[in-house]
C-alpha cells in the first residue's frame, strides 16, 4: 500500500523543491486576505449546506442540514406512555466517559457527592483519547493568561463569550498542576521545565504535550483515577432523554442499555452532560477525525429540554486529514507536524499558505488550492489533496526527530508501508470539531436549571473557531467546573415529580413547525452497515 | 480471488469483502453495526483488539480491527473486553521505590520470558522488556518503553503467566510522571500568581475593551519566534 506510481511522480516535485523551501517562509495572510479566503472557500459559508430549524430555542436560525436533521426528530421514547419509575437515585449524574465527564466525576466525587458516571461506549472512548498535539497553558515567563485570552478571542473571530474564555485561560495553569500531580507525563526538559511549541494561531509557544499521545495520556490517567477512586461507572449505557421536574429543572435522565435494550430511569439532583461533539453526523458529507460515538447526543437532549445553542453554524474542519491511503481517509494528522516545520505543498511542489494560520484559514486555503486552482494531487480513488512535507522535520531538527516526536503518526503510516520520514503525507481538510454547542455560564450551567454541560457539547468559549490545544484544556477546565458546581448545588435541591412534558411540548413544536418526519434522535451509533463507512 | 474481493470469516461465518478494507470496515461492509469493539477508529483507544488466524496456518495473530487490513481466508474474532485485574491505589500515598510495582502486582515475578506479549502488541512495543524492567523496579524504563500503550489488553489476554502488562505500565507511568520527572517550577509559580490575584486584572482589562480595541491588540500582538 505504498504510494502508487501516479503519486510517486508528484512526490518527485516535492523532493525537487524541498531544499529551496527549507529557507523559505510563506507570508501570513493579512486580516483582509483571511476574510476573503474564508468567505469564498470555508464550508461554513456554503448556503446550500444550511436550512432553517423550525423548532426549539434556536427556531428560525440557519444551521447545517445534518444538525437540523437530528434536532427535528422524534424522541426514542413515547412521552405519553413511558414509565418514570425510578431505578436509581444519585446526587450527580454524569453522562459521558471522556475527558470532560471523567474530570467532572472526579471533582464531584472528591467534594463528597454521590456520583454516577454513565457512558455510551467504554470509559475513554472519546475524542479526548485521540487528541495528539497538546494542551495550551500560559505558564511560561514570556506568556500570560491575558496573552492566551487574546489569542483565543482572535482565533474565535471575537465572537467568543469572554467570561468563558477568562475561565479557560485562568484555570489552565491549575489544570496543568492537577495533571502533573496525577502523574501525567508532560514533555519536559531535564530540569522539569515544560517543552512547549506553537500551534496555529498562538502568539507564544504554550502547547504542552506528551509526545503525540497528549490526549490519550490525559484520558488513560483520568480513567485510571476514576477507577482508583471507585467512582461508580456504567458503560454501554447512553442517555436518550433528560428528565425535568414540573418546575422545569433538570433532575435525571432516561438511559438505554445498548446490549439488553432496556431503559433505566435515573433520578439525580444535578446532571452533567459531557457527551462530546458531532463529527459522526458528517456535516456537508466530510469525513471526520472523530471517534465512533460523536453523534451529538447531548446536544439533542439538552435542546429538547429547552437549552439554547450557540455557533452551531460553525464547524471546524481540521486542515490536515489523511487523504491517502483510503483506509484512513479523514484521520487526523496532528497540527504538530506543521508545528515542527513541515510545509504544505501543491502539485507544483510550491508552498501556497503559511503553515500555521488558524485552522479555518488553513483549511480554506487547501480547499481553494484543490477545487479552485486545480493544484491538488489526485489519489487512485479520485480524492484530491495536497502534500504535507513531513520529511522536512528531520532535516530541520535532526534525524530521528519525527519518530521521537510523532511516534503515533509514524506508526499509523508505517502500517501501510508509507515512511513519512522519507515521503510526504497527502492531506485534505476533515471534520474535526463542533465549535458551537449548548450555551453555558462560567459554572457550566445551562438555561435549564441544574443541567450542566462541559466540553465539546457546550458552545461559546471558542467562538467560531477553536485553536489547537484548547479542546483538551476546555474539557478539563469546564469538566472540573461542572463537577464542582453540580456537587455544590446538590445541597439546595429537593427531589420533585419527574416529567417528560418537555418532550411532549417539543413534539407539538415539531407539528407546529410543519416538520413531518420519522427521524429519531439521539442517533447513538452511526450506521455504516448500509452505505459504506468513513 | 482476483476480483478485488477476499473471503473472511467473522466468528466463523464467511463473508466476501473488498480487499484493502480494514477489519472494522469489512465488518461494517458485511452488515454489522458495531456496538462493542469500536471506539476511536484511529488506533488510539484500544477498543477493537482482535485475534485472527489465516487458514492453514497454526499461528494466532493479533491486531486492531481499525488498523489491520483483511486478508484472504482470515478467521477472526474481536476481544472487546478482557477480565484483567486492575489494582486500586491512592497515587498520593505511593512511593517511587523499586518494589512499588511488585507490591501491587506481585504476580509479575511469574513472567516466563516467553515474549508472547511483545509479539502480540499491535503498537509494536517491547512489552517483555518493560515487564523485565518492572520486575527489577526500573520505573523510568517501564514508563518510557510503555509510553505508546493504548491499553487494548491483547498482551494480557495472551500471557501464559496471566500478567496484566498494560495495567502495570500505567501504574509505572503515573509514578514516573508524579514522582520522578522533576516538577515544572514555572507552572507552580503561575498557579501561585493566579491564586494571589495578580493575574486577573490583566484579563479583565481586555474584557473591558470594545471589539475594535481588542482586534487592534490582536492584529498587532508580537509573535514569539522559533
Amino acid at each position: 500500500m505504498s504510494y502508487p506510481d501516479m503519486m510517486r511522480a508528484a512526490i518527485k516535485k516535492v523532493e525537487e523543491t524541498r531544499k529551496k523551501r527549507l529557507d523559505e517562509t510563506f507570508s501570513m495572510l493579512s486580516p483582509e486576505e483571511k476574510k476573503e479566503l474564508l468567505e469564498n472557500f470555508h464550508p461554513d459559508y456554503r448556503d446550500d449546506a444550511f436550512r432553517e430549524v423550525k423548532v426549539g430555542a434556536n427556531k428560525g436560525q440557519s444551521l447545517p442540514h445534518e444538525v437540523v436533521d437530528i434536532l427535528e426528530a422524534r424522541s426514542r421514547i413515547d412521552p405519553d406512555s413511558f414509565s418514570l419509575d425510578v431505578d436509581r437515585e444519585v446526587d450527580v449524574l454524569v453522562i459521558g466517559g471522556g475527558g470532560g465527564g471523567s474530570s467532572a466525576a472526579l471533582i464531584a466525587d472528591a467534594l463528597g457527592a454521590e456520583v454516577l458516571q454513565v457512558t455510551k461506549l467504554r470509559m475513554g472512548d472519546a475524542n479526548t483519547m485521540m487528541a495528539q498535539g497538546g494542551i495550551q497553558i500560559a505558564d511560561k515567563e514570556n506568556d500570560s493568561p491575558a496573552i492566551h485570552f487574546l489569542d483565543v478571542m482572535g482565533g474565535g473571530g471575537f465572537a467568543n463569550k469572554p467570561d468563558l474564555v477568562k475561565a479557560l485561560v485562568m484555570d489552565a495553569p491549575e489544570v496543568g498542576k492537577w495533571l502533573e500531580d496525577l502523574g501525567y507525563m508532560f514533555d519536559k526538559e531535564e530540569d522539569g521545565r515544560m517543552v512547549t511549541r506553537h500551534g496555529g494561531g498562538t502568539s507564544r509557544k504554550r502547547m504542552h504535550s506528551a509526545r503525540d499521545y497528549s490526549g490519550a495520556e490525559i484520558m488513560r490517567t483520568l480513567r485510571d483515577e476514576v477507577q482508583n477512586r471507585e467512582v461508580p461507572t456504567i458503560e454501554f449505557l447512553p442517555a436518550v432523554e433528560l428528565l425535568l421536574t414540573e418546575e422545569g429543572s433538570c433532575q435525571g435522565a432516561v438511559l438505554y442499555d445498548l446490549e439488553t435494550e432496556e431503559y433505566m430511569v435515573i433520578r439525580a439532583k444535578t446532571v452533567i452532560l459531557a457527551t462530546g461533539g458531532f463529527g459522526r453526523i458528517h456535516v456537508s458529507g466530510f469525513p471526520t477525525t472523530n471517534h465512533y460515538g460523536a453523534t451529538a447526543d447531548g446536544l439533542v437532549m439538552a435542546y429538547r429540554a429547552g437549552a439554547n445553542l450557540l455557533f452551531m453554524d460553525s464547524t471546524q474542519f481540521h486542515p490536515t486529514g489523511a487523504a491517502f491511503p483510503e483506509q484512513i481517509v479523514g484521520l487526523l494528522i496532528t497540527e504538530k507536524v506543521r508545528g515542527l516545520g513541515a510545509q504544505l505543498v501543491n502539485n507544483e511542489g510550491e508552498q501556497f499558505v503559511y503553515p500555521l494560520e488558524t485552522r479555518d484559514a488553513e483549511a480554506s486555503a487547501i480547499i481553494r488550492e484543490c477545487e479552485d486552482r486545480g493544484r491538488g494531487i489526485e489519489t487512485p480513488t479520485g480524492m484530491k489533496g495536497v502534500w504535507l512535507d513531513s520529511p522536512m522535520i528531520d532535516q530541520i531538527h535532526g534525524k530521528g526527530t519525527l519518530k521521537k516526536e510523532l511516534p503515533a503518526m509514524f506508526r499509523q503510516f508505517d502500517r501501510f508501508d508509507i515512511d513519512i520520514t522519507e515521503d510526504p503525507i497527502l492531506i485534505y481538510p476533515t471534520l474535526h470539531y463542533q465549535n458551537g454547542g449548548v450555551e453555558i455560564d462560567a459554572s457550566c450551567e445551562t438555561r435549564v436549571k441544574n443541567l450542566f454541560v462541559a466540553g465539546e457539547t457546550s458552545g461559546g468559549v471558542h467562538g467560531k473557531n477553536r485553536l489547537m490545544g484548547n479542546s483538551l484544556l476546555d474539557v478539563l477546565v469546564f469538566g472540573r467546573r461542572a463537577g464542582r458546581a453540580a456537587a455544590e448545588r446538590v445541597r439546595e435541591v429537593k427531589f420533585g415529580k419527574l416529567s417528560l412534558d418537555h418532550v411532549k411540548d417539543y413534539n407539538r413544536g415539531l407539528e407546529e413547525g410543519g416538520v413531518e418526519t420519522d427521524r429519531v434522535s439521539p442517533m447513538l451509533l452511526p450506521d455504516y452497515s448500509a452505505e459504506g463507512s468513513f | 480471488m482476483g476480483d478485488g474481493m477476499v473471503t473472511i470469516y467473522l466468528m466463523g461465518k464467511a463473508y466476501s469483502v473488498p480487499e484493502n478494507l480494514t477489519i472494522m470496515k469489512a465488518m461494517e461492509y458485511s452488515g454489522f453495526q458495531l456496538k462493542r469493539g469500536c471506539g476511536c477508529r484511529g488506533g488510539f483507544c484500544g477498543a477493537c483488539a482482535t485475534v485472527y488466524r489465516i487458514k492453514g496456518d497454526y499461528r494466532v495473530q493479533e491486531g486492531l480491527a481499525c488498523q489491520t487490513v483483511v486478508e484472504e481466508d482470515m478467521y477472526l474474532s474481536m476481544i472487546p473486553f478482557y477480565p484483567a485485574i486492575k489494582k486500586k491505589y491512592d497515587i498520593e500515598e505511593l512511593e517511587p521505590e523499586t518494589n512499588v510495582l511488585r507490591q501491587l502486582y506481585p504476580e509479575i515475578n511469574r513472567c516466563l520470558g516467553c515474549n508472547t506479549c511483545t509479539r502480540s502488541c499491535p503498537q509494536e512495543l517491547e512489552v517483555m522488556d518493560y515487564m523485565n524492567a518492572a520486575i527489577r523496579g526500573d520505573i523510568e524504563k517501564v514508563a518510557n518503553l510503555s509510553f505508546d500503550c493504548i491499553m487494548c489488553g491483547l498482551c494480557a489476554s495472551r500471557c501464559p503467566a496471566e500478567l496484566v502488562q498494560h495495567n502495570v505500565a500505567i501504574l509505572a507511568r503515573r509514578i514516573y510522571g508524579k514522582y520522578i520527572l522533576p516538577k515544572a517550577r514555572h507552572l507552580a509559580e503561575r498557579v501561585r500568581e493566579i491564586e494571589d490575584g495578580r493575574i486577573e486584572k490583566e484579563v479583565d482589562e481586555l474584557i473591558a475593551k470594545d471589539r475594535e480595541g481588542l482586534e487592534k491588540l490582536y492584529n498587532e500582538r508580537d509573535i514569539e519566534g522559533e
